[in-house]
């Protein structure tokens, strides 16, 4: 179990590509930590940097106190789990638990012990004598969990490991995978592009666009107070609705639109304006008119799809409010709205 | 697996025919002969043959000259095999590290294999000329007065080392492809598991390039025992004398610079019945112990 932490690190591949630009964070010992962003933002990169499987361009990297930038991937003490499983198909799956004990010379008698017990915390136990191709995808993910857990080391490092599973699988090897780093207590870093996992297992969410950390913080803080425009819109499915306004004297006015509504804090000129789709109302009195073009059914809730002044908006009601489809009114929510800089997409 | 079925047995029959007429053709309507002319002792002027039954074969187990060929062919075979594998294999996997020039790497250790077997053993010729050979001089420094197509030893050795060089593009390239097919995960994942990068060799990437090598070896084996004959030709300088050679080759000079079909039948087919019972060998026991993923 260890701290990890990063300083300044850059990842300049040589034909001079910035996949990672300079980054620091400090994971705290026994933290769940996600990266997540779309594809290409270099999370993979930055995990396979702390893995050791790829160079550190420039900064320190540290595992617990030791600086290891220069250090075998086999001596840092950490355990990978792969998105294909990455198991040794020539060898059973009690062999492929153990090949990594084996290679540290640890007693035969210890090895088979370590295997049983891990085998059993996984429901492995009756497949330990047959070979990855005769397992299915759930168990072989499960191998390649207990080939991480036997060796107790410092640190998880997991990349997109629930990718190939279909989406029931999905769910409950995402609490499996959390319920196990909970008794543990092993430090993790977990890499995904789905916001929902990076959502349900964080402790703490970093997430990264174009090779840069956009904000790190806890889902709570991540979905409610995005820092950008670029998170506001990855976090949460539906998204945050993100429309061009003004603000003059306290009041927010969309563009094309004549209502006003009453702007947190004292910024004026043009801005984003950021709402969840639950933070906004229908009601009868609302002061901004709603185009409903498209009904979507969720079961608990009902998404709307349409449009405030032709800038694209989307709300979500409860499964009890009939509605239909042409001009309503909304309300939204005054302490839910989120002011963005037009320009730079920070948060004002 | 869903079977496909054929309405009727035409069109299976028809669309397999062109295939089975090329074994028939150039497999077993020649090996019947040489079966049968086994055991008849051929006129050398061609004006008839007598019945002689089992005399070819059992001759030929009397025969000293016959059993030193047998054995040179065995010691030739391992030799031609094990090194043109092994040098091979360690020239693809020092290649599959290249990430740069990669292409041209490749390129250049494949020409070899465009070169025709008789070519090959002309190459030989020059590499281990008497007098202007660069070869020669090499061994001369090491004080081995080597004389080609005189001396036996230095005969078999150019033979072998011409036969090896032959031989190591083919099987380079199927190594190399072979690790290139390795998922590159589990790579990075034995290097998590294993600090040693001689141990991941054996453990890791050589299990997972076996089905690669076992075919290999099977192609390696055939060339050694048969596709030889052109670069052993060469260096011989078509005078047989005191140089060794393999069983093919002396079926080759028996039957048509002795004449003596008859024997050469016999050897042939002895070939034959032994490439079967290594074939067989090699699949019940070689292929047993190898994961196809």
């Amino acid at each position: 179990m260890a701290q990890v932490s990063l300083e300044g690190i850059r990842k300049v591949y040589p034909n001079g590509f910035k996949a990672v630009k300079s980054t620091s964070f400090t994971i705290q010992d026994g933290e769940f930590v996600v990266l997540v962003g779309p594809s290409g933002c270099g999370k993979s990169t930055l995990l396979r940097m702390i893995a050791g499987l790829e160079d550190i361009t420039e900064g320190t990297l540290k595992i617990g106190d030791r600086v290891v930038n220069n250090v075998d991937p086999a001596d840092r003490d950490i355990a990978m789990v792969f998105q294909n499983y990455a198991l040794y198909p020539h060898m059973t799956v009690r062999k492929n638990i153990g090949y990594g004990l084996k290679n540290r010379g640890t007693p035969a008698s210890e090895i088979a012990a370590k295997v049983e017990d891990a085998a059993k915390m996984l429901n492995l136990t009756e497949y330990l004598d047959r070979k990855p191709a005769q397992l299915s995808g759930g168990q072989r993910q499960r191998v390649a969990m207990g080939r991480a857990v036997v060796r107790d080391p410092a640190l998880f490092l997991f990349d997109e490991p629930l990718s190939n599973l279909d989406a029931k699988l999905r769910n409950q090897m995402r609490i499996e995978i959390k319920a196990l780093q909970r008794r543990l207590g092993t430090t993790a870093v977990y890499v995904t592009h789905d916001q929902v996992e990076a959502m349900t297992m964080a402790d703490r969410i970093i997430v990264l666009n174009a090779g840069q950390i956009e904000q790190i913080g806890t889902p709570t803080e991540i979905y409610h107070n995005p820092a950008s425009t670029f998170v506001a819109s990855f976090m949460g499915a539906p998204p945050m609705n993100l429309i061009e306004a003004e603000v003059a004297d306290q009041q927010v006015r969309i563009n094309g639109y004549d209502g006003l509504m009453p702007a947190p804090g004292s910024y004026a000129g043009p801005v984003t304006m950021g709402i969840r789709p639950e933070d906004v109302e229908l009601d009868e009195q609302g002061s901004v008119t709603f185009r409903v073009d498209i009904l979507e059914e969720l079961g608990a809730h009902r998404l709307l799809h349409g449009a405030i002044a032709d800038q694209p908006f989307t709300v979500m009601v409860n499964k009890d409010h009939d509605v239909q489809t042409g001009e309503t009114r909304v309300t939204l929510k005054p302490d839910a709205l989120r002011l963005f800089d037009a320009e730079t997409g920070k948060v004002l | 697996m869903k079977r496909a079925g054929f309405d009727n047995i035409w069109l299976p029959v028809a669309l397999l025919l062109p295939q089975l007429m090329i074994i028939g053709i150039f497999f077993y309507w020649p090996a019947g002969w040489a079966l049968q002319s086994s055991f008849f002792l051929q006129d050398p002027f061609g004006f008839g043959s007598t019945f002689v039954g089992a005399d070819n074969y059992t001759s030929l187990m009397g025969n000293d000259q016959y059993k030193r060929i047998a054995w040179f062919t065995v010691v030739f075979s391992i030799l031609v095999t094990f090194f043109s594998l092994a040098i091979a294999l360690l020239l693809a996997v020092k290649a599959d590290k290249v990430l740069r020039g990669a292409k041209t790497y490749r390129t250049l250790l494949m020409w070899v294999y465009a070169i025709a077997p008789p070519v090959a053993g002309f190459l030989g010729i020059l590499f281990f000329d008497q007098s202007t050979g660069p070869m020669t001089k090499f061994f001369q420094m090491f004080g081995w007065d080597f004389k080609l197509g005189v001396d036996y030893n230095a005969t078999a050795t150019a033979m072998i080392i011409v036969s090896v060089w032959k031989q190591i593009p083919v099987n380079f390239i199927f190594f190399l492809s072979g690790l290139q097919s390795i998922p590159r995960s589990v790579r990075e994942a034995a290097m998590i598991d294993n600090r040693s990068a001689t141990g991941r060799f054996w453990q890791v990437t050589f299990p997972l390039l076996a089905p690669t090598a076992f075919f290999l070896l099977i192609i390696n084996i055939t060339y050694a025992l048969f596709d030889t004959f052109g670069i052993i030709d060469a260096l011989m300088k078509g005078e047989p004398g005191n140089n060794p050679m393999t069983l093919v080759y002396k079926v080759y000079l028996d039957g048509f610079r002795g004449n003596d079909l008859g024997g050469s039948s016999a050897q042939s087919v002895i070939l034959m019945v032994l490439v079967l019972i290594l074939t067989v060998f090699q699949f019940r026991l070689v292929e047993r112990r190898i994961h196809y993923t």
